[in-house]
Parts: C-alpha cells; sequence; structure tokens
C-alpha cells in the first residue's frame, strides 16, 4: 500500500481528486435544486483495498439490507487505542504491525495453542458473514465480515470442564497503538463472553472486511463479532483469548460500571445515561430507525432465559 | 456577555470605522465556512449529524469562553478593543448555541418532541445542555444599549455575570457528553478558570491604583 502510494505518479492523483471533486460538485448541484442540500458522507470512497482473502462461503445475515460503504467503515471508527476521534484509527493505523501475528489461547483448556493468526485462517477456512453492527452510541452499519465461527477456535482448544467464560485481549504495545499512551482507558483492552455465548454460531473471529485482509483501524488482524451486543463488545487486535472460570473484567465496564455491563446486549429498552437506545441511525441515513432486541438476532434469546433483560445491557 | 466598558465601547466607538468587528466577522466564517465546504465534499466523515452537531457546540462554547476575555484584557494588560467585540462574541456564543440546539431538535431528531423530552429529562447531559441555552437567552435579549440604560448599568452588569454560569454549565455539558476522552473539556475548564481567577484579582490593583485615578474608572 505504501509502495504502491509513492510509486504513483503525482499527476494521476490530482486528477482523481479533480474526478471526485467534480463528481461531487455536480451531485451537490442536484441535491441544491431539488432542496435536498444536507451534508453528505466522506466522498472519498474508491472502494475496498487491501489483500483479497480466501471466502468458501456466504451468508447474509442483514436481511438483504445494502453494506456500508467501505469508506465509512474504515474512517468511522472507535478504536481507542489508535485515538478518540472518529477519523482518528484510520489515520493512525499505519504502525500498527498486523503480520506476523501469534494468537495466545490458555487457561481451563486442555490443548494451550499459540498459533499464528494466518494458520489459523488456512486450518479454519474462511466465510463471509454480512451483519448489523450497532454501536452504543446510537449508530449502526451493516458490515460484510470475512471470518471463521468462534465456537471453531473454542473446539481446537478443548476448554476444560471448569472454563465457564472466555476472555479476550487486544495488543498491549504503544509502539504500535499510539492511544495507549494516554490512560483513557485502563490498557490492554479486555473483554469477555460466557462460554455458551462463544459457541453460539453467530459468534464470529472476523480477519477480513469486503473480501480483503482487515484493515488496522477495523481491529487488524483478528477481532472479536458478536452481532447481537453493542459494538464495545467485539475486542480488536487480539493477541490471547483465555478460558477462564469467573467472570472476567470488560475494559468500559470497569470504567463506568453504571453505563455499561459484561453483556452488552443490543436492547432498544434499557437506556444508556447518555444516549437513547430505543432509536439508531444507520451511517448513510439521515431519519433514525427503532433499534430491535439483540439488534435483530433474536434466536439468541435462549440464551438469556430466566435472567431479567434489564441486567443484559 | 457584552458590558460596555465604561464608554469605550459604546458611543466612543461609533461613527468612526473599526477594524476589530469585520476582522471578528471574518474570523467566525472560517469554522462555519468549513462546516459547509466539508459538508459539500464529504468533509464531515461517515456520520455529517453528529459531526455538525458536535462541531456548532464546540464553537457555541469557543465562543462564550472568549467573550469573557476581553474584559481581564482590559483592565490586566490596558488593551481596549477586544472589549468592542464582547458583545459580538456573547451573540455569537448565543446563536451558535441555538444552532446546535436547533440542529439536534430538528435535523438529529427529526422534531420527534416526545424523545426529544425524555432525552432532556433523562440525561442529566442534555438538561444542563438546555439549562445553558436557556442561561444566555436573557443576556442575548439585552444585549443592547437601551437595554443597558432601562435596566441601569449596575444591574445590567449583575445580570451579565451570567455569562460565567453559563460558560461553566456549557463546560459540564460538554464533559458528561465524552465517554473517556476529556482533553478538550478540560481545556475549556482550564481557559474558564483562568479568567474567573482573573477576574478576581484586580482588585487589588484597583485598590492599590485608587489614589492616582479615580475618574474614568468603570
Amino acid at each position: 500500500m505504501a509502495r504502491w502510494r509513492t510509486d504513483e505518479p503525482e499527476g494521476a492523483v490530482t486528477d482523481e481528486r479533480l474526478w471526485l471533486a467534480r463528481r461531487e460538485f455536480l451531485r451537490l448541484g442536484a441535491a441544491g435544486a431539488l432542496g435536498l442540500a444536507l451534508p453528505r458522507p466522506s466522498a472519498a470512497d474508491d472502494g475496498p483495498t487491501g489483500a483479497v482473502l480466501p471466502v468458501t462461503r456466504r451468508v447474509d445475515l442483514a436481511g438483504g439490507e445494502r453494506p456500508t460503504p467501505w469508506g465509512a467503515i474504515t474512517t468511522y471508527n472507535n478504536f481507542y487505542e489508535l485515538g478518540t476521534d472518529k477519523e482518528d484509527p484510520a489515520r493512525n493505523a499505519g504502525g500498527l504491525r498486523p503480520r506476523p501475528w501469534t494468537l495466545t489461547v490458555d487457561g481451563e483448556v486442555h490443548r494451550p495453542l499459540t498459533l499464528d493468526v494466518d494458520e489459523l485462517i488456512r486450518r479454519f477456512g474462511l466465510e463471509e458473514r454480512i451483519y448489523r453492527m450497532r454501536c452504543v452510541e446510537a449508530w449502526s452499519m451493516v458490515i460484510p465480515w470475512v471470518g471463521f465461527p468462534l465456537a471453531a477456535l473454542v473446539r481446537l482448544a478443548e476448554p476444560t470442564s471448569r472454563a465457564r467464560f472466555v476472555a479476550f485481549r487486544t495488543l498491549l504495545d504503544p509502539g504500535q497503538l499510539p492511544g495507549q499512551r494516554r490512560a483513557v482507558l485502563d490498557w490492554p483492552y479486555v473483554e469477555g463472553l460466557r462460554i455458551d455465548e462463544a459457541v453460539h454460531p453467530l459468534a464470529l473471529l472476523a480477519v477480513g472486511l469486503y473480501g480483503r485482509v482487515l484493515p488496522g483501524q477495523d481491529g487488524a488482524p483478528i477481532r472479536l463479532v458478536v452481532p447481537w451486543k453493542y459494538g464495545f463488545k467485539g475486542a480488536k487486535s487480539i493477541v490471547r483469548v483465555s478460558f477462564v472460570e469467573r467472570q472476567p473484567p470488560t475494559s468500559w465496564s470497569r470504567l463506568a460500571p453504571s453505563e455499561y455491563g459484561f453483556y452488552g446486549n443490543v436492547n432498544p429498552a434499557v437506556d444508556h445515561p447518555r444516549w437513547s437506545q430505543a432509536r439508531e441511525r444507520r451511517i448513510g441515513e439521515f431519519f433514525r430507525r427503532p433499534t430491535l432486541p439483540f439488534n435483530g438476532y433474536g434466536e439468541v434469546a435462549p440464551l438469556y432465559a430466566g435472567l431479567d433483560p434489564r441486567s443484559l445491557y | 456577555m457584552a458590558a460596555p466598558g465604561g464608554g469605550a465601547g459604546g458611543a466612543g466607538a461609533r461613527g468612526r470605522r473599526r477594524w476589530e468587528r469585520p476582522a471578528l466577522l471574518a474570523a467566525c466564517a472560517v469554522p462555519f465556512g468549513k462546516m459547509v465546504v466539508d459538508g459539500a465534499t464529504g468533509g464531515l466523515g461517515a456520520n455529517p449529524i453528529e459531526q455538525v452537531q458536535d462541531r456548532l457546540g464546540f464553537w457555541a462554547l469557543a465562543f462564550l469562553v472568549l467573550s469573557l476575555a476581553p474584559t481581564p484584557a482590559q483592565r490586566l494588560l490596558g488593551v481596549a478593543w477586544p472589549v468592542r467585540l464582547r458583545r459580538q462574541l456573547g451573540l455569537l456564543a448565543f446563536f451558535t448555541g441555538l444552532a446546535h440546539f436547533s440542529w439536534y431538535l430538528g435535523v438529529d431528531q427529526f422534531f420527534d418532541l416526545r424523545l426529544v423530552a425524555a432525552d432532556v429529562a433523562k440525561r442529566p447531559f442534555m438538561a444542563v445542555g438546555m439549562a445553558t441555552l436557556l442561561l444566555l437567552l436573557p443576556l442575548a435579549v439585552t444585549s443592547t444599549d437601551r437595554w443597558v440604560a432601562r435596566l441601569g448599568f449596575r444591574r445590567w452588569k449583575a445580570l451579565h455575570r451570567l455569562a460565567y454560569l453559563a460558560a461553566a454549565l456549557g463546560v459540564v455539558h460538554f464533559a458528561w457528553r465524552v465517554k473517556a476522552d476529556e482533553r478538550q473539556p478540560l481545556a475549556f475548564a482550564a481557559a474558564l478558570g483562568t479568567l474567573l481567577a482573573l477576574r478576581l484579582l484586580p482588585r487589588r490593583g484597583r485598590r492599590r491604583a485608587a489614589p492616582r485615578s479615580v475618574v474614568g474608572q468603570p
């Protein structure tokens, strides 16, 4: 990517920009004529970039909705290790070295593992899963992830009968993740799932986006995706997966226990102190839409039978 | 908000051409112009509605805190020209704050008054934001020379000290809105704290200076 950029003749870049500007100008003119000159989402979206991943299966689990553009998914990120503004991660991801990358699986397992992320990809194979992603900040996207079920990794590690939770840990390296130089959160970022949540077929370890290798700002090389939970549950740039007996601490609930719980299940009926969770804005749309319980993935409801849904935010 | 600096910014300034106000308007056009340009070119990012909301809030608070700077600048540094901008800065703060609220009401929530009412009632940061704007309303209304005369300078000045309270509430509103990274709210708090401290300082200086010049003090 960086090499490609230096090799690119400068004239070509300027032309592209002019072309985009002209296209934008025309679009704006048309919108203005209709009295609809509303702010537009990022225009600088040249489509997916990066190495293509071998995908064997595609599953649409977002009800046929059109995926959010690549440009939005890769420039509007909450990844505080790379900065706290939405645009920071895309700007600061250059220092993150996602290859080679080893993932350690330890704790209450019969087979502790230390595996290279590409080895994991070869072993499990990859599928595309189009999921809705709902952030606790009341915005949402539709994201075509590429990855493998978390359950596959759990099976490989063979948890012991004492393993009741799975804990995830993000890389701790302020050199690669400059946001860790300030104690905005208690680094490294930690997240967790109950083991029955972890083996639910919807829980995914993602290594790609739009058929390409996952960009740094989206949590390269490997991140958790749990579509029925708020986005903060999806730990990024994971280096360790530990099977434990007791409920592990999670970063946001440690910072503000009254605002973030362990479960983080999407629930329109339970408000966050800063945001009503009743509705959400799909990135790229003007009107807010109602938020669905479990982000529309009601099939996970049996996991929480007998538990007070108000405790599951 | 705008207090006539003992006549220095009032009648004396009128009639003559002044560079300060056009310069201020030009400077203010920069953040708003940038918003328009960014809006047209995709520079507002993937969530432009939220981005405009945040920028309007930022500038409302920035203008409000800036409007508190001319008085200490005059008292401590003897620089008079910023005082002539105080009223405009205060009005800019009010109208930018009004735009910030209107954007939330009309664009972000699309006039869903039931949800807006619930938001204000349930969320302390929203209630504090509303209180800030409501507090600025009487100051904006009474910002004219006629209102200064009607209230009498002493009472008018006391009323307009509410600007400090409004700025403090604005900082609280910002700090409670932020999830974890409090750098910007803290910077505003530090600026406001400094300005407030400077306002309390000159009392000693004035007492010392009193025997030399009693006439002409504001």
